[in-house]
């Protein structure tokens, strides 16, 4: 099944961050695809290379760079949303791209599914 | 999979206005999606049916008084629009006091509608 990722709130404060990452995980371990996710909301604070948790905890960012990579994952931060947070091009992790919500259309139409996770 | 016909996709709007930021910016997603000629749906539940009371004043709160866009919907491609009846009356609202005309339902015609779609976007 080819699966679509709305993530809607920001990292740290919402476990629906983190359970973004883990369906995510889960599916392509199971065998599925994932047509896109799409950081909108909060959500686009998911994306900043700034974040710097402390050693032993998870680094969100940096973990969805590592999954982006690993799969070739087309990560897409909503420039709305971005811009009105403060997420510039110089301050995203790698394998993300910055564009418009034309994009969330997308991958609505093309995915068989479409898991939003937010509050 | 692209789908041999349009994709249905339904908004589920269930915050209210203010204090949040969900409904401002879900109606942006609507705006947006609406020039993709999908077939779409909004539906207003919970404290979402106070997105669409009218004369509102956000000006007290310095922030900017988007409800009003709620009235383009239609233009925009958003022509089925439902407001959930047990909500509205649970706030105490009548038809009346929307800015648009909506259809009231009740939430079986809610679940059915739901139901149908392929995607369900909730704000």
């Amino acid at each position: 099944m080819k699966f679509g990722i709305l993530v809607l709130e920001g990292p740290y404060n919402h476990e629906a961050s983190d359970t973004a990452y883990k369906f995510t995980e889960a599916a392509l371990e199971a065998g599925h695809q994932i047509q896109g996710i799409f950081f909108y909301n909060d959500g686009v604070n998911n994306v900043t290379k700034l974040m710097e948790p402390p050693i032993d905890d998870r680094n969100i960012a940096m973990r969805w760079a590592k999954l982006a990579e690993k799969h070739s994952l087309d990560l897409i931060v909503c420039i709305a949303a971005g811009k009105r947070r403060g997420i510039t091009p110089d301050l995203i992790i790698p394998h993300v791209r910055i564009d418009g919500l034309g994009q969330l259309n997308e991958i609505c139409v093309e995915a068989d599914r479409m898991v939003t996770f937010g509050d | 999979m692209v789908r041999d016909r349009k994709t249905k996709i339904m908004f589920l709007c269930r915050q209210a206005p203010y204090g949040t930021i969900y409904a401002y910016e879900g109606l942006e997603v609507m705006l947006i999606f609406g020039a993709f000629e999908e077939d779409y749906t909004a539906v207003f539940v919970d404290d979402g049916v106070l997105d669409l009371k009218k004369d509102k004043d956000a000006s007290g709160i310095e922030m900017k008084e988007f409800s009003t866009t709620y009235r383009v919907m239609e233009d925009y491609g958003i022509e089925k629009v439902y407001v959930d009846g047990e909500s509205m009356k649970e706030r105490g609202l009548t038809p009346e006091d929307f800015m648009i005309p909506v259809e009231v339902v009740d939430r079986n015609a809610i679940a059915k509608a739901m139901a149908e779609q392929d995607i369900v976007i909730p704000f």
